[in-house]
């Protein structure tokens, strides 16, 4: 079954010789002359710039670091990896390191990317191959979700979180304190942040999933049907392995959105070592009045060393993914 | 069959991926449990020495907070690293003898985020706020809780009456001051000073007979900068209020922040006229940078940096400049005898003695559960104040009840003095009192714009008086 399921998906293939260009062979010749190749280079450079500017930063002694520009490295190459060491273990600024926020970071980010996507595989299965009245109505209202800003509902997802809601009598969220306290049980967890991001997460992963499983071909379906897979049997050994790229696309995007985030994690978990992020940490470690700035540097380099890795790894998806439903092959 | 296979292998990378991403979520989950035991670990062995009931050796000074053991407080503050460990290295005897734990947060977003966290049920327990605008602001919202009688009572002993006033909305006392900073300061270089062989000047006259013997020595007596990104204009505002408080007295002053003297008014434009004389005199400034002009952007970080090459004889700025002066020469000493002090801005007239103006924090609660009362009375308390001012770092207090030699800080122990002078007359930062439409918005721009296009004064407070708003 898998097997076939392989070969009947179509696949980029070159285009026989002798016919005319493809609009894709025809853009790749182009980009590929030496004019081209050099402005992508200059390109390249000059928006690495800032970044290298950034890691020079991170690598001068904190009095030359506010003295002067990181261009003087060049006639005074002092370098010292003391920035570094503060941030990672602690020292004499920061006495705690890097590490609890690190782990508080992933705690946050692989569920708060995990969940949204088994939610959002399932809801595109569902919306795009389970026949049922309104499903087009379900599909456009979640994808009209998208419209709804971020930074408007903090507020009622936190009084939710904290003191609970009501539509008139009847309790929709109960209202959960710890005992013997006025506080919510949510306070101090992680939980608030994974619900937030999966919701924050769902529209987009539920469009971009469901154009990518409606144009896996019917006929497929039809085979399972008759051979009488059920729905989840049909989601399972066939959705899922084929909708690998968009899934794995989809990761990299929330894995990142989530690493990346302060807004999100500053409201509801708040910046205490046990809950907060690494961004939350990297905000703090500035100073009251932005005197150790070197500091920064120093660990927005550790803390972009994961997305480095998760892009670096995942990145043939990445591109593949992007194009998810786009054009069919 | 090649397609088959690359799938095949994709499928095997992405599971390979998605095992390592669980494997580093249970590493993370059992690394923080872990830690957060150890965290546990020395509270419990504080509460078994407690456990038989009777204050333990070395705790008497805490008996008061007593019967709160294995509780914590939350607090929530605008203070980051490196203060922080200032903070809770002064508090671990309190900690370790109550039991208390108190949590702390800093965040650069606080002003944002406080009023965001109350309105969600979120309050922290209790929270350092800067500005009494903002507290009386939280009042109105709903939050703050009326702070007991045994903080009232500390703030009574030993403070000058004004700060209640400023922890006070409606005649309701919210919160004892933490630390406060001092502004009324110009800073000098002694080293300059000896070899040319000026003294520091004690009255007004003496400052601006200093600033003429400069002059005709070659030396621009003073520098100044206002650029400040969003908050360009704020040392202006500061020259301003020293003046006000210095010429008008602390009655003006209030009916100034209240709006009942406008700013277009003769005590104002008097006032602005005496600022005419000195930071816009240009025959005085702008030491190191230029003309009156360039006062408007030079950023006020880099303001002093000229004093050290004797190219600018003084600064008017506040307390916590000296943390400046390690960034233009590292290793700079702030001292009496070293590279660079300050020494008071003088009073202008004798019936308005040792004006102050400066600004602070108030130690609000927004819960009434024993122990936060327990840290807020601790956090008002004289022994608090005293174990965190002996930390390094210039922090000052302007709780009286702090031996003024516990001060390390050279800076800090000259702000102490002033500030807890019973007879000096103190004032808030009025720019933080104002409504933010004027003293963090229209008195910014248009000082600015006094500075930097030499708009004519009467325009300058009329536009001040036409942004306040009308409520």
């Amino acid at each position: 079954m898998s097997v076939e399921a392989h070969e009947i998906i179509p696949m980029p293939q070159p285009e026989p010789a002798g016919r005319e260009e493809s609009i894709p062979e025809a853009a790749r010749r182009k980009l590929s002359s030496p004019w081209a190749s050099g402005l992508v280079i200059l390109i390249t450079i000059l928006w690495t710039i800032p970044t290298f500017g950034l890691l020079v930063t991170s690598l001068r002694p904190s009095s030359q670091a506010q003295n002067s520009g990181w261009w003087t490295i060049f006639t005074d190459p002092t370098m010292t990896l003391s920035n570094y060491s503060e941030v990672i273990t602690g020292g004499s600024v920061i006495p705690n390191g890097i590490e609890p926020y690190f782990w508080n970071s992933f705690a946050i980010a692989i569920p708060a990317a995990i969940f949204p996507l088994v939610l959002a595989s399932m809801a595109a299965y569902a919306i795009a191959w389970i026949p049922f009245k309104g499903s087009t109505f379900v599909f456009f209202t979640i994808f009209a979700l998208q419209v709804i800003p971020l930074q408007m509902s903090l507020l009622p997802l936190l009084t939710m979180f904290n003191k609970g809601w009501s539509l008139g009598p009847i309790p929709i969220f109960p209202d959960l304190n710890k005992p013997g306290s006025e506080q919510s049980i949510f306070v101090g967890t992680y939980i608030p942040l994974w619900v937030a991001h999966t919701m924050f997460a769902l529209p987009l992963a539920i469009f971009l999933l469901h154009n990518f499983v409606s144009q896996l071909p019917r006929e497929l379906f039809e085979a399972a049907r008759v051979d009488g897979a059920s729905h989840f049997l049909i989601f399972r050994k066939l959705v899922l392995p084929l909708t690998v790229p968009a899934i794995a696309s989809f990761a990299i995007f929330q894995f990142l959105w989530v690493w990346n985030d302060l807004l999100v994690a500053l409201t509801f978990a708040g910046g205490t070592p046990d809950v907060a992020p690494i961004t939350a940490y990297l905000a703090s470690i500035k100073g009251s009045y932005g005197s150790q700035l070197h500091l920064v540097t120093a660990g927005a380099f550790v803390a972009i060393i994961v997305p480095l890795i998760v892009f670096f790894s995942l990145q043939r998806f990445f591109v593949r993914g992007l194009l998810a439903g786009s054009v069919k092959g | 069959m090649t397609a088959s296979m690359r799938r095949r292998g994709a499928t095997i990378l992405v599971g390979g991926v998605a095992a390592t991403m669980l494997l580093a979520a249970c590493g993370g989950s059992s690394s923080s449990s872990e830690s957060s035991s150890e965290a546990a670990a020395p509270s419990e062995s504080a509460m078994a020495s407690e456990g038989g009931g009777d204050v333990a050796a070395g705790c008497e000074a805490y008996a008061a907070y007593m019967g709160n053991e294995g509780t914590s407080v939350t607090l929530f503050t605008s203070v980051l690293p490196p203060e922080q460990q200032r903070y809770e290295d002064a508090w671990k005897p309190f900690e370790d003898c109550t039991g208390i734990d108190i949590v702390y947060e800093g965040s650069d977003q606080f002003e944002a985020q406080l009023p965001t966290r109350i309105a969600g049920g979120n309050a922290p327990d209790l929270a350092w706020i800067p500005q009494p605008g903002l507290l009386a602001k939280l009042v109105q919202q709903g939050g703050p809780v009326p702070a007991p009688q045994s903080v009232a009572d500390n703030v009574d002993q030993y403070w000058n009456p004004a700060w209640k006033a400023y922890g006070s909305v409606d005649g309701t006392f919210y919160g004892a001051p933490n630390s406060s900073n001092m502004k009324s300061f110009v800073w000098y270089s002694p080293k300059v000073f000896a070899e040319k062989g000026y003294t520091v000047p004690t009255t007004w006259d003496e400052l601006f007979a200093l600033s003429d013997q400069m002059v005709a020595d070659g030396i621009k007596p003073w520098c100044g900068g206002i650029e400040s990104g969003g908050a360009t204009g704020w040392p202006a505002t500061d020259w301003l209020e020293q003046v006000v408080l210095r010429t008008q007295g602390g009655d003006v002053y209030d009916q100034w922040v209240a709006h009942e003297v406008l700013f277009n008014s003769p005590q104002i434009t008097e006032a602005m006229d005496t600022i005419s004389g000195w930071m816009k005199n240009p025959d005085y400034v702008n030491g190191g940078f230029g003309n009156v002009q360039t006062i408007a952007t030079t950023a006020f970080q880099d303001a002093g940096k000229p004093i050290l090459d004797a190219k600018c004889g003084m600064l008017q700025q506040a307390s916590f400049y000296a943390a400046q002066w390690e960034s233009f020469q590292p290793g700079a000493v702030v001292a009496e005898d070293g590279d660079v002090f300050a020494f008071f801005l003088p009073q202008i007239k004798d019936e308005f003695p040792n004006p102050v103006v400066g600004g602070g924090e108030f130690t609000t609660a927004f819960s009434d559960r024993p122990e936060v009362q327990a840290a807020q009375t601790y956090l008002s308390s004289a022994e608090y104040a005293t174990a965190r001012a002996a930390q390094p770092g210039g922090w000052v207090s302007a709780n009286s009840g702090v031996p003024l030699d516990t001060y390390t800080d050279a800076i800090a122990k000259l702000s102490a003095q002033f500030l807890t002078d019973p007879n000096g007359i103190f004032r808030f930062d009025a720019s933080d009192l104002m409504p933010a439409a004027v003293g963090a918005g229209a008195e910014w721009t248009q000082m600015t714009a006094w500075f930097g296009e030499d708009k004519p004064t009467a325009d300058v407070l009329q536009a001040i008086d036409d942004a306040w708003p009308a409520s």
